[in-house]
C-alpha cells in the first residue's frame, strides 16, 4: 500500500518535461525559433527571386545622383546630389509639415474644444458646425479643396496682392522678405539662449515663492520681456548686424526672400482643420469628465471663470485627454503623407515616389520610408506616454 | 485611391518576390491558359489609351495590347486593361499584375537594365517639349528661365528638365504631379509657367484644356523618347511575342497589307506578303503561335498606318504628322526586321 502514495507524490520529483515552467519555456523558444525560420527564409527567398528577375537589390544607389529637382527643400539640394539626399529633403519636409501641422492643430482643438462648451450660444454652435463638418468630410477631399478651390483662384504673379512692397501673395505662394544674417549675429542668439534659461529659472523661483507665500509673480510679462529685450539689446549692441532680402518679381516670379508654397498652406491647413477637430472632441470630452462640483468648489472658493478653468478644470482634464492627443498626433502624421495628390514634395512623393521610380529599387525603398513613418510614430508615443505619466492624477 | 493600389502593387512585389519562384515561360503559359492579356495602360491619355464613357479603350499603346491578343489568341478583343499612373507602372509589371506594360514609357538603359524589363520595340518615337500659354509671350524654351514647370512623377521628364535647365544655367523650379490630369490642372489654374512631357502628350493634354487655343507647344525638342511595350525579364517566348507582335504591324504596312485587303492579299504571288501570312516559311512555329498569327493581328487592328492615322494622326483630334514615325524607306525610323 505504500507504493500507491509514492506516487501521489509524484508531481515533485516528476521528469523535467513534465513540468509546466519547462512546457512553457520550451513552446516559447520554438515559437521564437519558427518566427526567425520565417523571417529568415522571407529574407533570402526575396533577394534569390529578386536576382534571379533582374532586379537590383542593395543600398548602393542612395549615393548615386539624382539628377531630378525637387520643390522645396529645407537643406541644400540640386540635381546633382544623390538619392541619398533626397531621402533627407523628403524626411524634413514630412517633418515640417508634421511638426506644423500638430502646434496648429492643438491649438485649434483647444480652443474650438472649449468653445463648444461655452456659455455663449453662438460660439457654441459655431464650434458645432466646426466640428460637425471638418470632422465629417474625408481629408483628402479637404486637402483637394484648399489647394484647388481657395489657394489657385489667387492672381497670377504679375497682378501679385502686395503688401507693404515687402510681403506678396500670388499662385506661386506668400513671399515673405528672407533675414540675411551678418558678422556678429552670433550674440544675438547667445543673447536669446540666455534669456530662455533665465526664463526658466525665474519660473521656479517664481512658483516656489508663491507656495512659500501666497504671493504671485507677473511672471509672463517679465519673461516677455527678457526673451524679447535681451536679444534686442545684443542685436543694437553689435550694430544691427542683419539686413532683409526682399522678393522682387524678375522674369516669371518673385526671387529672394522666403517663399511659404501653396502645396505646404493647403496641405497644412487641411490638416490641422481636420485634426483640429477631433481634439476638440477630445478637449470635450476631457473637460465634460471632470465633475462639476469641481467647478462649483472653485467658484465657491472666489476664482474667476478662466482661472477656474485654467488652474482646476484643464490640469484634470488632461488626463483624460492626453491619451487621444496621441492618436489624433499619429493620425495627422501619418496622414501627410497624403500630400503626393497636391503634389507637396514630402517623404512619400520624393523618396518612395520618384526615387523609387527612377531607381526601381520598391523593396529597399518602401523598406526605409516605412522605417521612418515607424520611428516618427515610435516617437511621438513615447514621447506622450511620458507626459501622460507626468501628468496622471497624483494621489495624495 | 491611387496611392492605395500603389501600396497594394509594392506589397505584392514584397510578398510575390518572396513566394514565388519566376520560371522560364511563365508568363506565355499563364496567358495562354487564363485566356485573356492583362495590360498595363495609362490613366488616361487621348490618342494612345484612354476609355471612352463605355469603358472601350482605344489609342496606339492600346492597340499594340490588342495586337498581341490577335497573335495569342485570334481575337483583338482578348484583352484586360489595368490603368496605371508612371509612378505605379513598372511595380505592377514586375509583381505580375499585368503580363505587358504599353503605355508610352521611354526605353533608357537603366529600365532595361536593373528594372528586370525588357523593352520590346519602339511604337512611338518622341521628344520632350513644353507646352506654354500663349499670352506669356514666350517664343523659345532658352526664355523659360526662372519658370516653374508642372510635371508628372516618376518620368524620364523629371530628369530630361533638370538635366537642359542645369546644362543652360538657367534656373527652373518643378512641381510635380502623380497623373497627367493634374499637372493639366494646375497648369490651367496657373500654378506652373510651362507644362513639360513628351511631344506628342503635350498636343493630346492641350486638347483637354477648356480653351485648347490659349496654349502653345515650343518648338525645341529636348531629348531622345522611344516609347515602347515592355514586359518581364525571364519569359523570352512572351517577349518574343510583343516584339513580333509590333513588328508584324510595321511589316504590314511596308507591304501595303491592312485590314481592307488582307483576306485579298491571301492571294498574292510576293514571297514576302505570303510569309506575313503566314502561307510560306516558318509560319507560326517559332513564336509559337497559330501560323495566321501575323494575319489576325492585321484583321483585328491593322497595320501600323491604320493605328497610328486613326489614334493619333490626321484622322484623330490630334492630328500628329508621321515626322519621325514614318517608315524607314519613308524618310522615319520605323525599321522592322523581316519576317522570313
Amino acid at each position: 500500500m505504500a507504493e500507491p502514495r509514492q506516487q501521489e507524490c509524484a508531481p515533485a520529483q516528476a521528469a523535467f518535461w513534465r513540468r509546466p515552467a519547462f512546457r512553457a519555456a520550451l513552446f516559447q523558444t520554438l515559437l521564437v525559433l519558427a518566427l526567425c525560420l520565417v523571417g529568415y527564409s522571407l529574407f533570402t527567398n526575396t533577394l534569390n527571386n529578386l536576382e534571379q528577375r533582374g532586379i537590383s537589390t542593395g543600398f548602393g544607389f542612395l549615393s548615386q545622383e539624382a539628377g531630378f529637382g525637387i520643390l522645396q527643400s529645407l537643406i541644400d539640394y540640386n540635381e546633382t546630389h544623390s538619392y541619398g539626399r533626397t531621402f533627407f529633403v523628403g524626411l524634413l519636409n514630412t517633418l515640417l509639415v508634421s511638426a506644423l501641422g500638430i502646434a496648429l492643430a492643438t491649438l485649434i482643438g483647444f480652443v474650438m474644444g472649449v468653445a463648444r462648451l461655452s456659455g455663449n450660444w453662438l460660439v457654441a454652435r459655431i464650434a458645432t458646425v466646426y466640428i460637425e463638418t471638418f470632422r465629417n468630410i474625408p481629408l483628402l477631399l479637404q486637402i483637394m479643396f484648399w489647394y484647388f478651390a481657395v489657394l489657385q483662384p489667387l492672381p497670377r504673379p504679375k497682378q501679385s496682392l502686395s503688401f507693404g512692397e515687402a510681403f506678396f501673395l500670388n499662385n506661386r505662394g506668400f513671399y515673405i522678405p528672407g533675414p540675411v544674417f551678418e558678422q556678429g549675429f552670433w550674440l544675438v542668439g547667445v543673447a536669446f539662449a540666455l534669456a530662455v534659461v533665465a526664463v526658466v529659472i525665474l519660473a521656479r523661483w517664481a512658483r516656489r515663492r508663491q507656495e512659500a507665500t501666497g504671493r504671485q509673480f507677473h511672471t509672463v510679462f517679465v519673461s516677455l520681456g527678457l526673451l524679447l529685450g535681451l536679444p534686442l539689446l545684443a542685436f543694437l549692441v553689435m550694430g544691427m548686424p542683419m539686413s532683409w532680402e526682399y522678393p522682387a518679381l524678375k522674369g516669371f516670379n518673385f526671387r529672394g526672400g522666403m517663399v511659404i508654397i501653396p502645396e505646404l498652406a493647403a496641405l497644412l491647413l487641411a490638416l490641422s482643420i481636420y485634426t483640429g477637430a477631433f481634439i476638440a472632441e477630445a478637449v470635450r470630452s476631457g473637460i465634460l469628465a471632470v465633475s462639476h462640483g469641481q467647478t462649483e468648489a472653485a467658484y465657491a472658493l472666489g476664482l474667476r471663470p478662466g482661472v477656474t478653468l485654467r488652474l482646476v478644470i484643464i490640469p484634470q482634464a488632461l488626463r483624460v485627454i492626453i491619451p487621444q492627443l496621441t492618436s489624433q498626433y499619429l493620425n495627422l502624421t501619418k496622414n501627410s503623407s497624403l500630400a503626393t495628390a497636391i503634389g507637396y514634395p514630402d517623404l512619400v512623393a520624393v523618396f518612395a515616389g520618384t526615387t523609387l521610380n527612377q531607381t526601381g529599387q520598391a523593396v529597399e525603398v518602401i523598406a526605409m520610408t516605412m522605417a521612418v513613418y515607424l520611428t516618427i510614430s515610435l516617437s511621438i508615443s513615447l514621447f506622450m506616454n511620458w507626459y501622460n505619466k507626468r501628468k496622471q492624477l497624483v494621489e495624495r | 485611391m491611387m496611392k492605395r493600389i500603389h501600396a497594394v502593387a509594392t506589397a505584392a512585389v514584397l510578398f510575390t518576390a518572396a513566394t514565388t519562384t519566376a520560371q522560364a515561360g511563365a508568363t506565355f503559359d499563364a496567358v495562354k491558359s487564363k485566356g485573356f492579356v492583362q495590360c498595363g495602360v495609362s490613366t488616361g491619355l487621348a490618342g494612345f489609351s484612354s476609355a471612352d464613357d463605355k469603358g472601350n479603350w482605344t489609342g496606339l499603346d492600346v492597340d499594340i495590347c490588342r495586337a498581341v491578343a490577335a497573335a495569342v489568341f485570334g481575337d483583338a478583343e482578348k484583352v484586360k486593361y489595368t490603368p496605371l499612373t508612371a509612378k505605379e507602372r513598372f511595380t505592377a509589371l514586375q509583381s505580375g499584375e499585368i503580363d505587358m506594360l504599353s503605355r508610352n514609357t521611354t526605353w533608357t538603359l537603366t529600365r532595361d537594365t536593373s528594372l528586370g524589363l525588357n523593352f520590346a520595340g519602339v511604337n512611338y518615337y518622341d521628344g520632350q517639349g513644353f507646352l506654354v500659354a500663349k499670352n506669356l509671350g514666350v517664343k523659345s524654351a532658352m526664355e523659360l528661365d526662372g519658370a516653374s514647370f508642372c510635371i508628372q512623377a516618376g518620368t524620364t521628364t523629371e530628369l530630361n528638365l533638370a538635366d537642359y535647365f542645369r546644362a543652360n544655367k538657367l534656373s527652373y523650379t518643378p512641381i510635380t504631379f502623380d497623373k497627367s490630369d493634374e499637372t493639366v490642372k494646375a497648369f490651367e489654374a496657373g500654378r506652373c509657367d510651362a507644362l513639360t512631357s513628351d511631344q506628342s502628350q503635350l498636343y493630346a493634354l492641350r486638347i483637354q484644356l477648356k480653351n485648347p487655343e490659349s496654349a502653345m507647344v515650343l518648338p525645341e525638342v529636348i531629348s531622345k523618347e522611344p516609347l515602347g511595350p515592355v514586359v518581364a525579364q525571364g519569359d523570352d517566348e512572351w517577349f518574343n511575342v510583343v516584339r513580333w507582335s509590333l513588328f508584324a504591324m510595321l511589316n504590314a504596312e511596308e507591304l501595303g497589307i491592312n485590314s481592307g485587303n488582307v483576306d485579298a492579299m491571301m492571294e498574292s504571288k510576293d514571297p514576302n506578303v505570303r510569309r506575313v501570312l503566314g502561307l510560306e516559311g516558318i509560319k507560326g512555329s517559332g513564336l509559337g503561335l497559330d501560323d495566321a498569327w501575323a494575319a489576325n493581328i492585321i484583321r483585328g487592328v491593322g497595320n501600323y498606318a491604320e493605328a497610328f492615322e486613326r489614334n493619333v494622326g490626321m484622322g484623330s483630334p490630334l492630328k500628329i504628322a508621321r515626322g519621325q514615325n514614318a517608315l524607314w524607306n519613308k524618310g522615319g525610323l520605323q525599321y522592322a526586321p523581316p519576317i522570313r
